[in-house]
């Protein structure tokens, strides 16, 4: 039992570092000084400098940053709608459907990004952020229903019957006791939107015109020209603030758990 | 204070008929049970009292007015639920608040009632806590409290008390009575508990397949059930079929049992000749030794004996039927597996019930 318990956190303990080492010494060689990545260690913030001067990079990380923001407003409001009448409402095609949420998920980016490619070309839908942005939406929705659709299947309906009784308008209902019991789903769900839009290389590498790119985009470009650490340093950043983002929202909410 | 009817209310859900056409008014201040196996159709009708489920047929009438075009919201009804359905997020002064805030109440006076609902349930000092915090019991008081606050005319319970454990519902149950008596209000409450349906009930009704089979004050629908269902559902009974072979100048009807003997019994509009079905509550039965047999009594062999504390559990084996009876532990005398005995009991409590 007890030899059995230490080899599980062994264990635990090398998941983390095999997960955690590469970030870390890609953020420690964001401040060392040396171009070429060389050692010993000299800490000097030349690199982040280099980045707040590259118009390109910024350029992509503002796009990036955007296309995300909106992606995710779109994404959760949508996939939201769709979770509820899923689990709301019978319709004709109801189970078609829902089975229909997956593959999107299985299939490689690198082919939904080329029919995507093809797609928009025969209807007309020219290369460009809009383009990415209904690709970033696409990619999103089913990630934002399947976890809103999870917190829907342990909601607690009897809750909203109490408050019919209770003298609560579907209207009230919905916002004082339907919408916050279902806050941290569609805060789950909105991260997953947000992290897939961010994130995404292949469809916006396909769907960006010349010289309009995205962060992974241009950081993938860059490391073709040539690799240097304002790389690690705009990863770094990118870790931080997602880290950041992501400790706020589980503060405020646990997920799957009541708050 | 209000009164609440039902008249000829059907549902049906595909071809089986959750309510089959029932009829029934609940009086102003009384506590009434619905009592029935599930799927019988007690839950549908407080459902639709409370307007959750809509009446194929039949109305729902609240102080005399047609409520089937009111939403629940607007019933002003109260409802405990199966397991509470208090709302997790919120405090304990948030959930009894909720009725009153949604309502509009002017603030001063949502304090004032939620602080009165809370020390009626006796809960005062716990609203800060998340209902998760609570006991089952104290979960059970916030949802009356929450269900009360808002004076609502009609108050539905279902299952009430169905998730606490055996102690803590006996408590409940004399809280539920005195919190019921002090507000006065017309309560309805669904249960297949039977025992909980006597103890807390003015009156019940016995529901079966969507139908009514029986109601009225529980002691009167215990003593004389009017069927073998109700007789069965409600408490335990011997059937015992005789045949009516003489009618006796007292009115009573001279029946030959099937297990042999004879018993008197009140017996309505039946001839000589015909066949009659009969119900003896086990604890309505003295067990004797002295082999003797007159009217009313029946020859058996004691098969087993089960002792339970204040009472004992006998099973007799009677002409080709297995009898059941209870005695009270008055003396330590115990009747043994196998013994010859008599079984015998009063007129009064052989009922004639319909198959």
């Amino acid at each position: 039992m007890k030899i059995g318990s230490a080899l599980l956190t062994a264990h635990l303990w090398l998941v983390l570092v095999f997960l955690y080492v590469p970030i870390l010494v890609m953020a420690v060689l964001g401040f060392n000084a040396s171009p070429l990545y060389a050692l010993p260690f000299q800490f000097d913030l030349v690199w982040y400098r280099a980045l707040s001067g590259n118009a390109k990079l910024i350029d992509a990380g503002i796009n990036s940053i955007g296309i995300a923001v909106v992606n995710t407003a779109i994404a959760t409001a949508l996939g939201t709608m769709a979770a509820l009448a899923f689990s709301r409402y019978k319709f004709r095609g109801r189970t078609v459907l829902q089975l229909l949420l997956f593959p999107p998920v299985a299939i490689p980016w690198l082919v939904i990004g080329t029919s995507m490619l093809v797609f928009f070309y025969w209807v007309d839908i020219k290369r460009g952020l809009f383009a990415i942005l209904l690709g970033h939406v696409a990619l999103s929705l089913p990630y934002v229903i399947v976890v809103v659709g999870a917190r829907l299947a342990t909601f607690p309906r009897a809750v909203e019957e109490a408050a019919a009784t209770l003298g609560a308008t579907p209207w009230q209902t919905f916002r004082r006791v339907t919408a916050p019991l279902l806050a941290p789903g569609v805060i789950g769900g909105a991260l997953f939107a947000f992290a897939v839009s961010f994130d995404q290389f292949v469809i916006s590498y396909f769907l960006a015109p010349p010289g309009i790119t995205t962060l992974p985009v241009e950081i993938y470009g860059a490391i073709r020209k040539g690799f240097t650490p304002e790389i690690n340093a705009i990863s770094t950043i990118i870790i931080v603030v997602s880290m950041g983002a992501l400790l706020l929202t589980a503060r405020f909410y646990r997920f799957g758990g009541e708050r | 204070m209000s009164t609440v009817a039902v008249t000829d209310a059907v549902k049906k859900y595909g071809a089986i008929a959750a309510l089959d056409g029932v009829t029934m008014t609940f009086s102003e201040g009384e506590f009434f049970g619905l009592l029935g196996p599930s799927g019988s159709g007690k839950t549908t009708l407080l459902r639709a009292i409370a307007g959750f489920v809509s009446l194929d047929r039949g109305q729902v009438l609240i102080d005399g007015k047609d409520v089937s075009g009111v939403p629940v919201h607007a019933r002003n009804i109260g409802m405990m639920f199966q397991n509470y359905a208090l709302f997790p997020h919120m405090s304990v002064a948030e959930n009894v608040a909720f009725g009153l805030e949604v309502r509009g109440c002017p603030r001063a006076e949502v304090a004032d009632r939620v602080k009165a609902a809370l020390a009626m349930v006796r809960l005062g000092g716990l609203e800060q806590r998340r209902p998760k915090q609570l006991s089952g019991g104290q979960q059970q008081r916030v949802a009356l409290a929450r269900a009360l606050v808002t004076r609502p005319k009609v108050l539905l319970l279902d299952e009430p008390l169905g998730a606490l454990d055996k102690h803590l519902r006996q408590e409940m149950q004399v809280e539920l009575r005195r919190i019921q008596r002090q507000v006065g209000i017309t309560t309805i409450f669904v249960t297949h508990d039977q025992e909980e349906a006597l103890t807390l009930s003015d009156r019940i009704a016995i529901f079966d397949s969507g139908r009514i089979i029986q109601e009225g004050a529980p002691m009167a629908v215990y003593e004389r059930p009017v069927t073998r269902f109700a007789a069965g559902f409600l408490g335990e009974a011997n059937f015992l079929q005789g045949r009516v072979t003489a009618m006796e100048p007292s009115g009573l009807a001279r029946v030959a049992l099937e297990i042999g003997g004879e018993a008197l019994c009140r017996i309505a509009d039946r001839r000589v000749g015909e066949n009659v079905l009969l119900a003896l509550r086990p604890e309505k039965i003295t067990l004797g030794t002295s082999g003797q047999t007159d009217l009313n009594a029946v020859r058996g062999k004691v098969l087993d004996v089960v002792f339970s504390g204040n009472s004992t559990t006998y099973r007799i084996a009677a002409g080709d039927q297995v009898m059941m009876l209870f005695r009270q532990n008055l003396s330590e005398a115990m009747v043994t597996p196998g013994s010859d005995v008599t079984l015998s009991w009063s007129p009064d409590h052989l009922v004639q019930v319909t198959p």
